[in-house]
């Protein structure tokens, strides 16, 4: 998902304030920022919502990766559109761990020095225009999973900034199979590139849900926080279960030779990702993840003496705004 | 002073060569495309995320002109083409976008600086094809082709908040710190050389006047230069003198060699694969 093994801090508050804190979210009340919260689920939040939004801005990178060549004027302005959706997403997210009392700046430092993480899914590199399809498919198609019940989560800042986000979530998935559609309907090269793509996104897509739960050991917290609504493999199940019979629609074959229907669960087996590959990409390993970093680090670099200006003539203003008065 | 004629002219038929006409909308959709894409190289990148935000806007509004130019470009040329084709399948030398837009991106405060001297042509062009308002009262009337006079209406919406914006961020960059002021000096240096083109009476403008396509051209320059000189100096910023200007663009004669890096990273995928839909 777009958060991904978010530790959950301990806490270490007044049992009698937990209680009451609980009992708000087993009534379904939404926490607002001002409300008491325990210091675990703030810092919780503030790590699951930061990486959250990282994931959205650095998702902006593997997309503008094709942007410059997509190949008809209308594709263009759809994934520019959808890119500044993302952009969009990644600030209405910040916003929200805002409130919780941590700057944007702050969490972008974070995301720098590696302190904060965000999706293994885009530290996995773009290499046709098929992959625009795939990442709408498979990548927003997995975060949707996630991001619906979200919309439930009991910390109101980041349940109205879902809303918004999975309205349009939805379209641009409708974008990504739209262009599977077209490349599965299309010339040999271009049914090629969308296996490929295929090939490559389906286990890293996978892995966006985190390792199973039974290894996962910061979900009963957050469960219980409802700041985590499903469990890892429920949500990995539901995905599978929905993209197979997409998948044969586009007469596409998914990469797992063990792939079977199972009657009496009423869904799909299927192969594990390789965890060990996940866990160096969560580490910085992953096949893109030092660029992924390094052109933010640029474009934040590059970018002081501009933000700089802006705030000396802001000074400017206000000063002589003073002198007049 | 004749009155503005306005409706009746729009349905009179048009008296212009098909050439010229054409032309005259390639000039407008290859600066809306060529300035679209460079926007686009931002994605991700920008110093600030509202800022990657609106330069992602803009490129979207600028590419959704192209669209519309083209598009009725390749309708009135009747060859068979459509805005695709002639966004991906020509060769530099076939477009028809100025100097100005094809500079690349530099450092935030060059592509804003750009935008800027561009925006203020483009709105100035565009409100003369919609509504005529120029400079020259006899001259003023709306484009005498109306499906002209209907996109630039569209266009000048967004291009009215796109030229607000770069001009408060040339002002406030400008103005600002030592070193924006600095960088915002040098990049206007380097890119003033490219601006005549912008409002320039070439061949086929002038032609487009004389069927009333568009109303004076020559207007354009003045419009353009009270706008920039205002703007520049709450900017503290100050236009060299130069005694030579660059043009080449508008009829093709003379490219920027960034014009073939550009269009071999935009058209590489279509070419690739030219009997392929996407």
């Amino acid at each position: 998902m777009y958060a991904q093994m978010v530790k959950s801090e301990a806490t270490q508050d007044d049992p009698e304030k937990l209680a009451a804190f609980q009992a708000r979210i087993d009534a379904g009340e939404k926490i607002e920022p001002k409300d008491w919260m325990p210091e675990g689920y703030r810092k919780t939040l503030i790590r699951q919502i930061g990486q959250h939004a990282h994931s959205e801005i650095v998702g902006q990178l593997p997309e503008g990766n094709w942007i410059t060549r997509a190949p008809t004027l209308e594709r263009k302005a759809i994934l520019l559109a959808k890119v500044q959706d993302e952009a969009g997403h990644g600030l209405y997210l910040y916003c929200a761990a805002e409130t919780l009392g941590v700057s944007r700046d702050e969490m972008t430092e974070m995301l720098l020095d590696g302190r904060m993480k965000y999706s293994s899914i885009f530290a996995y590199p773009t290499l046709t225009w098929a992959d625009m399809g795939a990442v709408g498919w498979l990548v927003d198609g997995a975060a949707i999973m996630n991001q619906v019940p979200l919309q439930r989560t009991s910390f109101g800042p980041y349940a109205r900034a879902m809303i918004r986000i999975c309205k349009e979530e939805s379209f641009h998935q409708r974008q990504g199979f739209d262009i599977m559609m077209k490349m599965c309907a299309g010339t040999p090269a271009q049914k090629r590139m969308a296996q490929d793509a295929l090939n490559r996104f389906w286990f890293p897509a996978l892995m966006m849900f985190g390792p199973s739960d039974a290894e996962s050991k910061h979900s009963a917290q957050s469960m219980a926080w409802k700041i985590k609504m499903n469990s890892n493999d429920e949500l990995r199940q539901k995905f599978v279960d929905q993209t197979v019979p997409q998948a044969e629609y586009l007469g596409l074959t998914v990469p797992d030779e063990t792939l079977a229907w199972n009657e009496e669960k009423g869904g799909y087996d299927f192969a594990e990702p390789d965890w060990d590959e996940f866990f160096e990409v969560l580490k910085g390993n992953g096949p893109c993840s030092a660029e992924r970093i390094a052109t933010r680090q640029k474009a934040w670099d590059d970018g002081a003496w501009v933000r700089e200006g802006l705030m000396a003539h802001a000074a400017k203003k206000r000063a002589s705004q003073m002198a007049a008065e | 002073m004749s009155a503005a004629p306005t409706a009746q002219d729009a349905t009179a038929p048009l008296d212009i060569d098909p050439q010229v006409h054409v032309e005259f909308l390639l000039q407008l959709g290859d600066d809306a495309l060529i300035l679209g894409h460079r926007l686009s190289e931002w994605c991700g990148k920008a110093p600030v995320l509202e800022e990657d935000i609106a330069l992602a806007n803009t490129a979207l509004d600028l590419i959704g002109h192209a669209q519309m130019w083209l598009g009725y470009a390749a309708e009135l040329e009747g060859a068979g083409r459509s805005a695709d084709r002639l966004a991906f399948f020509r060769d530099p030398y076939d477009f028809r976008c100025c100097l100005l837009v094809q500079q690349p991106n530099g450092d935030f405060g060059q592509t804003i600086m750009r935008q800027f001297l561009f925006d203020t042509y483009h709105l100035a062009l565009l409100r003369m094809l919609a509504t005529g308002k120029g400079l020259v009262a006899h001259r003023s009337f709306p484009s005498a082709d109306p499906r002209i006079a209907e996109i630039a209406a569209k266009a000048e919406k967004e291009v009215t908040y796109q030229q607000e914006r770069s001009a408060d961020l040339v002002i406030r960059l400008g103005d600002g710190s030592e070193e924006s002021h600095r960088r915002m000096q040098a990049t206007l240096d380097a890119l003033w050389p490219f601006t005549r083109e912008l409002t320039d009476r070439d061949p086929v403008r002038v032609a487009a006047a004389e069927a009333r396509l568009i109303g004076d051209p020559g207007g354009l320059t003045p419009i353009w230069e009270h706008e920039v000189t205002k703007v520049l100096k709450a900017a503290t910023l100050t236009p060299p003198d130069l005694s030579h200007f660059q043009s080449g663009g508008r009829d093709g004669r003379r490219h920027t060699e960034h014009l073939g890096h550009l269009l071999a990273v935009m058209q590489s995928l279509p070419r690739s694969h030219p009997d392929a839909t996407w």
